[in-house]
């Protein structure tokens, strides 16, 4: 659906990275782990496009100003990259904004008591949030958050506080482990048990290679993929990435915006 | 003051209202459904159909520019028969005309996908893409070529009876002359324009944005050339326009009327807004209202110079 929606905070978490907390509709609290959300930053026509976001956390708390005494809200992670995510950091509490939401097809939560694997690159840890706070309730899960240095690794006190065993790794080694995530990852899986599913939000070369230790491992994994957009909901058809069966003759591209932006791992070409 | 006529006809296809959807920009209707209703506007053209499944460029295939996005799609559709077999059920249900906009790689498939098309009483009628600049065929553009353009209109009005549009390119030297021989080769109307060709560069990289190098420039930015395309082109023929190019609000659509179309299209807007058209038929219908002015028609080509 599409709504108006109030900033009510925008803080900045780390230097370039921003946590956003909007008003939302009350049916916005159905929105499933992995689903988006696309802003509209500005109203004149630059940007002109709506820019898309994973959906960090989002709630309710109560309020004296609506008439069922409670304000839903979502939240969003950002890094500040270019002009879109530059204004956004620039907006303050009250400030309005046009967005498009829930979008996308969100995460599949597996089989209760199963261990779960979390493996987040940089501002990748976005959705995997939301996903953390429901496999809590019944999974044990373990996150592995990577990043260049320890300033791009966010928010893993949050997770901490809902009880997910952290490890980190940095590529400068200021936080955590130095190295890449992945690497990191296989070290602490040969020991122990192996796992029962595996998500992961990041770049794609980070996805790609925790597609690959999934299948080693055969353990079922799902990513969560970014592309460039116009639409948000299957119409422009932007946004794809190339399935499994793709092939100059057997053509399969899926709509990350529609058909994802989750994956089964095993449904793409990684090409 | 009563309610103003807002009903136009194009090449005998009734509208309740000038506003129709742009090919690509509109996916199959069906993913437009939750946001509006469909039942508000006045038509819904298709995605550009070819006769085979097409797969499309690599990506990135869109980014945006100031005013406007540039896009490399490369056309990729379910193909003709996918199309009346899984979309056309869903249209079907929707009391708005459904336009069928298709592409042919040569001038043999644009006439057999004219004849498949021509016995299905749910599709209205046909507007034939002659412009579509990201992908070519043994080297022929029919857009930009008036004897190849013609070529096209002729073997479709001959295999089909349905009102036959045909969509134009602003890649050329002389809009009129294309304008023209399209007419004469049987066209009953005009749609104007298709997107402008670009590109964008990533300094950084040192390469191009799209994967395709080239991509079509619409939204905003292209509304002056459009909107200059179909003044010529609506003193030079005599059949109706329909103005597309950055339409965004009820002001550039009526803008368009002015110039000399008799509907307008909305493409890039639907991704910003889905109910972008709907809101615009509704606009438009107030600024008649707020204008006292009683019919819709009274607009067309009323420019005072
Ligand atoms: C489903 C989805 C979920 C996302 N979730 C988040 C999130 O939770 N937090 C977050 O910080 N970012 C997220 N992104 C990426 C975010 O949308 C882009 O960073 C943003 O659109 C950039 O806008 P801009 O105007 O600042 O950048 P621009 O000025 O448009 O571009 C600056 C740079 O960013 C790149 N870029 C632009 N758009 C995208 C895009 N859609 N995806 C990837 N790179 C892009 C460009 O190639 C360019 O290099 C997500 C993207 C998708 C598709
Ligand atoms: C993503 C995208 C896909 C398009 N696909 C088609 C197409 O398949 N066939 C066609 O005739 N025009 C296609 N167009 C062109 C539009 O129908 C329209 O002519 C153009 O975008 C200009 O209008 P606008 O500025 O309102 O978007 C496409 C445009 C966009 C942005
Ligand atoms: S963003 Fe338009 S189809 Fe996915």
């Amino acid at each position: 659906m599409q709504f108006q929606s109030q900033v009510l905070t925008n803080t900045e978490v780390s230097p370039g990275y921003y946590r956003m907390r909007m008003t939302a509709p009350p049916a916005l609290v159905e929105s499933e782990a992995g689903q988006f959300v696309m802003v509209k930053i500005s109203s004149a026509i630059d940007p002109l496009l709506r820019r898309p976001f994973g959906i960090y956390d989002m709630g309710s708390f109560a309020t004296p100003y609506s008439d069922s005494g409670r304000q839903t809200f979502i939240e969003i992670l950002y890094k500040v990259v270019g002009r879109g995510t530059g204004m956004l950091a620039d907006l303050h509490q009250g400030d309005h904004l046009d967005i498009i939401a829930p979008l996308g097809k969100g995460f599949d939560f597996g089989e209760a008591g199963e261990e779960k694997i979390l493996v987040g690159g940089g501002v990748g840890l976005a959705p995997l949030y939301l996903l953390a706070k429901e496999l809590v309730k019944s999974h044990k899960v373990r996150l592995f958050a990577g990043g260049r240095s320890k300033e791009d690794v966010l928010c893993i006190t949050e997770f901490e506080r809902l009880g997910v065993e952290t490890y980190v790794a940095t590529d400068d080694g200021t936080l955590g482990d130095r190295g890449l995530v992945t690497q990191v990852m296989m070290k602490h899986l040969a020991s122990g048990g192996a796992p029962k599913r595996l998500y992961a939000c990041g770049p794609f070369p980070m996805l790609r290679a925790v597609a690959g230790i999934a299948e080693e491992m055969r353990v079922p994994c799902q990513v969560s993929l970014e592309a460039y957009m116009a639409c948000g909901m299957g119409a422009c058809l932007g946004c794809v990435v190339k399935g499994v069966n793709h092939s100059a003759e057997t053509p399969d591209f899926r709509c990350v915006c529609k058909d994802g932006p989750v994956f089964e791992s095993t449904d793409l070409s990684w090409e | 003051m009563t309610k103003p006529v807002m009903s136009v006809e194009i090449a005998g296809i009734k509208m309740r209202n000038p506003v129709m959807t742009a090919s690509g920009t509109f996916g199959y209707g069906e993913e437009f459904a939750g946001y509006m209703d469909l039942e508000s506007i006045g038509a819904m053209i298709t995605k550009g159909l070819s006769l085979k499944p097409k797969a499309g460029n690599n990506t990135p295939r869109i980014v945006e520019t100031p005013g406007g996005m540039l896009n490399a799609i490369g056309l990729q559709n379910v193909g003709i028969d996918a199309f009346i077999a899984k979309k056309l059920p869903f249209l079907r249900r929707v009391n708005t005309p459904v336009i069928v906009n298709l592409y042919g790689n040569s001038l043999e498939e644009y006439g057999e996908l004219a004849a498949r098309i021509d016995g299905l009483p749910e599709i209205a009628g046909v507007e034939v893409n002659i412009s579509y600049p990201n992908v070519k065929q043994g080297g022929i553009v029919f857009g930009t070529d008036p004897g190849a353009a013609s070529q096209v209109v002729s073997l479709v009005r001959s295999n089909t009876s349905k009102p036959l549009i045909v969509k134009l390119s602003p890649n050329v030297t002389d809009i009129v002359v294309m304008a023209k021989a399209c007419v004469d080769a049987g066209a009953e109307a005009l749609s104007l324009i298709n997107t402008l060709t670009g590109m964008a560069i990533d300094l950084q990289k040192r390469r191009p944005v799209l994967a395709n190098i080239t991509g079509g420039l619409s939204g905003p930015a292209i509304k002056p050339v459009a909107l200059r395309m179909v003044w010529q082109v609506a003193r030079a023929v005599k059949v109706p326009l329909i103005g597309i190019g950055g339409v965004m609000n009820a002001t550039d659509a009526l803008e368009f009327i002015l110039a000399g179309a008799t509907a307008v299209q909305i493409g890039t807007a639907n991704f910003l807004t889905p109910a972008a058209s709907q809101q615009i038929a509704a606009e438009m219908e107030q600024w008649l209202v707020d204008n006292r002015v009683g019919d819709v028609k009274e607009l067309i080509g009323a420019l005072k110079s």
